[in-house]
């Protein structure tokens, strides 16, 4: 997978008035990749994605295409091509016109165009359905012919911009790794927007994260959901408790955070490079706490590795959430902390299952927090 | 067997609604229909039924001055339709795409022939027309039809304008930016994406402009000249001296075109919207 540069992006800045909607990107996108640009509505990854088609310019900086200045190059002469958040399926053409549009343009002669087309609708699985017209097609096909229009044209990179907002929950499923798989069999590289945290994890082999313009952490998606840059990325990707405090020991090898949140200390077997005292965030998946049961004047469990007295408190069960696979349960804790748990659900029935006002212990290895400076 | 209970949205089954269907129907379409029966009369006066006949038609036929008319009506019609549409086409898409200082009131000024008095707009090209910019005369048919159809065009093409820029508002910028992704120019982006979108609106202006202008009688009468008689000034003239059945004639000829047009119109429009999913 990893290849050379294909696109630069360098400090690229866009303003509207005075709104700063990408501010001064710096990114290196490599030749093959499935990029994902992620972030809220409104970090501006739509508008990046758009500046690498053409569709706006940049107040500042400069994107490279294949080592290419794309400052005052038109869209239509830009060797990328996009599947447009409404596909923008051209409504009164017919399935087979439409991908066809675009070798028109370039002048492709007509029994390649046939030949080049076909192919593409047997790409994306339309073959057959070459004389409908778009209003006789369902969302999840309409998107096909816009992926097939792009990619007919054998773009260097294909641009997609939240290309399955519009599907329902199990189609968005099967078009994840359809995607994913007309991907590999192409070779192009994929840059896609998107605000589901899922669909790029599930589908992407890098991850940008936005927020408000800025560029947050740049990583593969286990790298972003493990090692969370800062409070923002952690918070974004997942869900995960959140615990401000103060570094109080910070060795080489381990690292103790106190949190007025919890009533004991935060242990992790890694240091942190910071001075003591300094404000810090621990960030611990909901996944990675176990949850035991607490009898009345039981002792608190201990957990391996870690000096009694951290990583364990006690708490009590005050809402469940059962979904299925797996189920959310939040626990509070005396002091305060409301921390949320989650079990997968292994097996259907459960001898000694939690319920309801439950007291509890939490307990985390010493490796589950992320320990965050920002 | 009983009759099924009146629902409460049944108005049209309860007698309040259908005496005021009956009303509208007499006093829309009473007048049209005597007039075209009595273009069959044999009787000179339109007071007497006195036998069938479809002498009137020939005679209207024959008329040359009537045919002149007709034939004037027409081809201002046509042009001044062709013109107001690519010029209503322009201005709207204009205002629907760009910001320019002044677009507020630019698009109040495009109404003002919509609004403005058609006396006053006649009276108007009137002085323009004989004291600023006379139009030459005696210029070889249809040139020196000119002046009315620039009178036509200033009144019909923000009709068709008004048209346009409301079926702009539901078009997807993305499928022009789709277009030009794709490789598209600047132009044909517009012709393949753009126009399409808008053809319903251009069939639906166009048809306007030609009723516009075809039965446009107070602007003409100011415009024109002796030479340049139309439909609608001839049969008010004919008309001052007598109501002769041959005007009956000549004016149904002219309500079956325009209902035949329109007729056609409509139909394709309707395919037109069907054909593009009615987005």
């Amino acid at each position: 997978m990893v290849g050379k540069t294909l696109i630069r992006i360098e400090g690229v800045t866009k303003r509207f008035g005075q709104f700063t909607a990408v501010d001064d990107v710096n990114l290196e996108i490599e030749e093959g990749e499935f990029f994902a640009l992620l972030g809220p509505s409104g970090c501006g990854k739509t508008t990046l994605l758009r500046m690498l088609a053409g569709l706006e310019v940049p107040s500042d900086g400069r994107i490279l295409i294949d080592g290419e200045d794309m400052a005052g190059v038109p869209p239509n002469k830009r060797p990328v091509n996009m599947v447009f958040q409404s596909y923008a399926v051209f409504p009164h053409m017919s399935v087979a016109d439409n991908v066809a549009y675009g070798l028109r343009m370039d002048g492709v002669a007509k029994a390649e165009r046939a030949e080049r087309v076909a192919d593409a609708l047997a790409l994306v699985k339309l073959d057959g359905m070459e004389d409908r017209k778009p209003d006789q097609l369902s969302g999840g096909q309409r998107q096909r012919v816009a992926l097939a229009r792009a990619l007919v044209k054998r773009p260097r990179v294909l641009l997609l911009d939240e290309p399955l907002s519009a599907l329902d929950a199990k189609l968005r499923e099967a078009m994840r790794s359809e995607l994913a798989q007309i991907q590999d069999k192409v070779g192009v590289t994929f840059v896609m927007v998107t605000h589901d945290q899922d669909e790029a994890l599930a589908m992407a082999t890098r991850c940008a994260v936005m927020n408000r313009g800025l560029l947050q952490q740049v990583a593969s998606p286990t790298d972003l959901y493990e090692y969370p840059a800062n409070r923002f990325v952690a918070d974004f990707i997942g869900s995960v408790n959140m615990f401000e405090g103060r570094l109080t020991v910070d060795e080489p090898d381990r690292a103790v955070i106190t949190s007025s949140a919890l009533p004991v200390p935060i242990y992790v077997d890694h240091g942190v490079t910071g001075a003591t005292g300094t404000a810090v965030w621990a960030a611990i998946r909901p996944e990675k706490i176990e949850m035991l049961h607490r009898p009345d004047g039981g002792l608190p469990p201990r957990v391996a590795g870690v000096p009694e007295g951290h990583n364990v408190v006690p708490g009590r069960i005050c809402h469940i959430a059962y979904l299925g696979s797996e189920t959310v349960y939040d626990v509070q804790v005396d002091s305060g902390a409301r921390i949320k748990v989650l079990r997968s659900n292994v097996a259907r029935y459960e001898e000694r299952g939690f319920d309801w006002e439950q007291p509890v212990w939490l307990a985390w290895h010493p490796r589950s927090p992320a320990v965050l400076l920002s | 067997m009983s009759r099924e209970a009146i629902g409460p949205l049944d108005y049209l089954r309860r007698w309040p609604l259908r005496l005021w269907i009956a009303l509208v129907a007499i006093f829309l379409y009473a007048p049209l229909i005597t007039l075209m029966a009595f273009s069959f009369n044999e009787s000179k006066r339109n007071i007497i039924w006195t036998g069938f006949t479809f002498d009137w038609y020939f005679k209207a036929f024959r008329n040359a001055g009537l045919l002149e008319a007709f034939t004037n009506s027409l081809t201002i019609a046509a042009l001044s339709t062709a013109i107001s549409v690519v010029l209503g086409a322009l201005v709207a898409v204009a205002c629907w795409r760009f910001r320019f200082p002044f677009k507020a009131g630019f698009e109040g000024t495009l109404a003002l022939p919509i609004v403005v008095p058609e006396i006053c707009m006649g009276v108007a090209m009137l002085v323009f027309f004989s004291r600023v910019m006379p139009w030459p005369a005696g210029l070889p048919w249809p040139l020196n039809l000119g002046a009315i159809i620039i009178a036509h065009v200033s009144f019909c093409f923000p009709f068709v304008a008004v048209i346009v820029r409301a079926r702009l508002a539901s078009f997807n910028r993305e499928l022009e930016e789709a277009a030009k992704d794709l490789g598209a120019s600047e132009w044909r982006s517009f012709m393949d994406v753009l126009v399409p979108h808008m053809r319903p609106a251009l069939v639906a202006g166009a048809l306007l402009a030609f009723t516009l202008s075809l039965d446009d009688f107070v602007i003409t009468f100011f415009t024109a000249g002796p030479d340049t008689v139309t439909f609608p000034v001839k049969v008010y003239s004919m008309v001052r001296f007598s109501v002769t059945p041959e005007v009956n004639a000549a004016s149904t000829v002219l309500i079956v075109l325009t209902v035949l047009l329109t007729a056609i119109g409509l139909k394709l429009q309707g395919r037109e919207v069907a054909k593009s999913g009615g987005a």
